[in-house]
């Protein structure tokens, strides 16, 4: 018997599904529930705590909407670039590829601003939980940017010569790889209201 | 990557028998075959291995510890001295030396030993040869998952040389204390993210590989029990890590950046008000810890009671008493164990509602546990039972998992667990589920699929010499404990308690639970002997080595690169022994031939292929 595994690109007939596409979604439940846990410590903590004090309103509303239609856009030009590898036409997927990465790249340069003024205006994450809250959820959000631009620019650039060698399996793993981006994408449409839109600020005793 | 080179003699190798042909690569070399491997089987014993040595070591952490609990104070001769003055200072050991080996003992054994043994282990190396698939889905993950693993345990071991030494807070590390340790605990839980991004890939990579590659013919109904554990097991880790990966990571923000996740305002330690600040909620982190280590727990159970299951109906030459009650019972376990964590926070103060709530879960979560024992009870019925090495492992699982199991009920109700919280019985307890549970299951496994393996069954003398005391100390080790726990003996106290006079009248226990765990010690070396010579001196044994009826047995043993020789077709449900009117008692799942019908009640009806 041969020993490569089966239905890595072609889809199994009872489950419907290929290993990589069943791979990632499990991946991403396991993701639900990581920033599902950070949620629920950021409700425990918000209700547990009556002096919740200075919150959205260090934050920059503007610089994040923003951010959030950067983030959206680039959701838009990961399908295409998906959408690309299908019809197997290199040139406009690596241009959709690398708008997403571009767009990923703009988003982490806005966080970086916002990062360092409030650094500079002396809120850093020990200054309060919210605080503490902001930077830590926010910045795992981004260390998923980061991973999910290194892959994408993989695909896009040097990993794209599979296009020519297989190219089912590569528009599956660009799939994949815009399986993922989405996730990242909707995690910040969570974290931008719960962080940024809610004034937490407690009433006046 | 993962294609195998041709081999012309393949087919002709092919059928039993005739393993050495094409049993090894000679295109890879040494790091690609033992060190960078993708193939299921390398890394399951890479993971075997590797826990086992991880095992060994939390063994001994405990036995050190066992040596001040007998004998408080008193110069520890020879190690003592090689341990060194802030360790043991005259050969007597500090007691922050002492939490340290709590502590690394506890994560040792349960995210080092049994979790890798038991999931990376035997859920590597048996489910894909269970499902009869080529490897898993994702070979080159899995290698990742493994190293991931190794280097988790590196960090871990590393922490014991940082100043300050390794964590000292307890395996669970509750704050606020965890957040002003030393050192040690930032490596702790750099430690657990590497060890948890391993688990959450390895479960990626078993629920792929079990839902995708199954064998034509191999349905849901059709599945070795052990597959269906592993299967539960990895959506345990996949859905509950997580959680302890968000509290790990905000606990290392409190530790590196200052912020106050996890401590409450105007803490006082030392003496000095802690300038942070503050706002944060102490309990948070019990709550997220134990929302991973309660499922955490039937991670440890589950594929135990997985490989239970295969040795019995292998023994007892006759099918399992009610798999489907068993695979729904396991189904349940499952999901149950995501609503029951609360139980180990009764002393919080969280209030009576949320007690109530968590107790009458944890009440409802036993039932399933009492039918899967039971079912494995009522499989001994009737059979023609074989005392094979791993029969006798299994055999002993069932009652010492019966009285950890049991003994467990008052501490899932809240009134007890007042009394028992934090003593001697609530150690008992879990190590009766974990030690002579788990292990002796996990050793059940051992010798059941060394030949597999190998091609050589272990000895079987020296696993007699290896079970009998092994059986004999364990119960010294924890039994006196439940006695000491009754009576109110405090757990985590470096000199025993020997300062508290309502324990005083069992304090001479220590003593009879630390000679039994030094002399479970010497009954490992029989086993270490073993595992080790009969991979070239043991009996050779035949690709069916115990006339067993699942697919691992269809592989030529070892399995070469791929697996099976020709593609297994799946015929009939996996414990097919003694099947009237056909010959033989053991009617295997890949033999061509008509679907049969099964005496034995509760036996899963053959599905219509």
């Amino acid at each position: 018997m041969s020993s490569a595994i089966p239905y890595t690109v072609e889809t199994r007939p009872d489950t419907g599904l290929n290993n990589v596409k069943l791979g990632i979604w499990i991946f991403l439940a396991s993701e639900v529930m990581l920033f599902g846990s950070l949620f629920a410590g950021y409700i425990l903590l918000r209700t547990g705590n009556p002096t919740w004090g200075k919150g959205s309103e260090l934050l920059s509303v503007p610089l994040a909407t923003l951010n959030t239609a950067v983030l959206i856009t680039s959701s838009v030009t990961m399908v295409m670039a998906w959408v690309a590898a299908m019809e197997r036409k290199l040139g406009k997927f690596r241009l959709y590829m690398g708008s997403t990465v571009a767009l990923g790249a703009v988003f982490m340069v806005v966080k970086a601003f916002e990062y360092q003024a409030k650094f500079h205006h002396g809120a850093p994450p020990s200054y309060s939980t919210f605080m503490a809250c902001y930077f830590t959820f926010t910045g795992l959000h981004a260390l998923h940017v980061l991973g999910g631009m290194i892959i994408n620019f993989y695909f896009g650039f040097p990993g794209a010569k599979m296009m020519a060698t297989d190219p089912q399996q590569f528009a599956n793993r660009v799939e994949t790889a815009g399986l993922f981006w989405h996730f990242v994408d909707l995690v910040w449409i969570f974290l931008f209201p719960v962080l940024y839109l809610l004034n937490f600020q407690a009433p006046p005793a | 990557m993962t294609h195998a080179p041709t081999h012309d003699h393949a087919e002709t190798g092919a059928a039993h028998g005739e393993h050495g042909a094409h049993a090894e690569h000679h295109e890879l070399g040494f790091w690609r075959r033992y060190v960078f491997s993708v193939d299921h089987k390398t890394i399951g014993i890479q993971y075997a291995v590797t826990g086992l040595l991880f095992l060994l070591f939390g063994f001994s952490l405990m036995m050190l510890m066992r040596w001040n609990l007998a004998f408080p104070g008193k110069a520890l001769p020879l190690l003592g001295k090689i341990l060194g003055d802030s360790r043991m200072p005259g050969g007597s050991m500090l007691p922050e030396f002492y939490n340290q080996l709590g502590a690394m003992h506890g994560t040792i054994m349960v995210f080092l030993g049994v979790v890798p043994l038991a999931v990376g282990g035997f859920g590597n190396f048996v489910v894909p040869l269970q499902i009869g698939a080529p490897d898993m889905a994702f070979p080159r993950l899995n290698m990742l998952s493994y190293h991931a693993y190794f280097w988790g345990g590196v960090v871990m071991l590393g922490s014991f040389f940082v100043p300050g030494g390794a964590a000292q807070g307890g395996w669970t590390s509750y704050p606020p204390l965890a957040d002003i340790l030393p050192a040690g605990q930032t490596w702790w839980i750099l430690g657990m993210l590497l060890l948890i991004t391993s688990s959450l890939l390895g479960a990626v990579n078993f629920i792929t590989t079990i839902i995708q590659l199954r064998a034509p013919g191999l349905t849901f109904w059709r599945l070795p029990f052990f597959v269906w554990a592993q299967f539960v097991t990895s959506f345990l880790l996949l859905l509950a890590f997580p959680a302890l990966q968000a509290a790990g990571i905000m606990q290392l923000m409190d530790r590196v950046a200052h912020t106050s996740f996890f401590l409450p305002q105007g803490l006082v330690v030392s003496g000095q008000v802690l300038k942070v600040s503050g706002g944060g909620s102490p309990l948070l982190w019990q709550h997220l810890f134990w929302f991973l280590a309660h499922p955490e727990v039937y991670v440890l159970i589950l594929p135990a009671m997985g490989i239970v299951a295969e040795v019995i109906a292998n023994n007892t030459r006759k099918p399992l008493w009610g798999y489907r009650a068993l695979v729904y019972s396991v189904v349940t376990i499952g999901a149950l164990s995501f609503v029951v964590w609360a139980h180990h926070m009764f002393m919080t103060g969280m209030g009576t509602v949320m007690s109530t709530f968590f107790q009458t879960t944890t009440m409802i979560i036993s039932i399933p546990s009492v039918i899967i024992l039971t079912c494995l009870i009522l499989s001994l019925w009737g059979g023609s039972i074989r005392f094979t090495p791993p029969m006798l492992f299994a055999l002993a699982f069932l009652p010492m998992f019966g009285i950890g199991g049991l003994t467990g009920l008052p501490l899932g109700l809240a009134s007890p667990d007042i009394h028992f919280h934090d003593t001697y019985y609530v150690i008992a307890h879990f190590h009766y589920v974990v030690a002579p549970g788990t292990l002796f299951a996990l050793f059940a496994g051992v010798y059941h699929w060394y030949p597999k393996a190998t091609g050589r069954y272990l000895s079987t003398k020296l696993a007699h010499l290896h079970f009998w005391p092994s059986l004999l100390f364990i119960n010294g080790v924890f039994m006196p404990m439940f006695i000491q726990g009754l009576a109110g003996m405090q757990r985590r106290l470096y000199d025993g308690g020997v300062a508290y006079t309502h324990t005083a009248h069992v304090l001479w226990l220590h003593k009879v639970i630390s000679f039994s765990a030094w002399g479970l010690a010497l009954a490992q070396i029989p086993f270490i002997i073993n595992f080790f010579m009969s991979r070239k001196r043991g009996a050779l044994a035949p690709d069916n080595a115990w006339d067993a009826t699942t697919l691992e047995w269809a592989a030529p043993s070892p399995p070469p690169h791929g697996n099976f020789a020709v593609e297994p077709i799946v015929y009939r449900g996996p414990y097919e022994y003694s099947v009237p009117g056909h010959a033989g008692d053991f009617y295997p799942q890949f033999e061509p031939g008509p679907e049969t019908v099964s005496p034995i009640p509760g036996n899963p009806e053959p599905a219509h292929a």
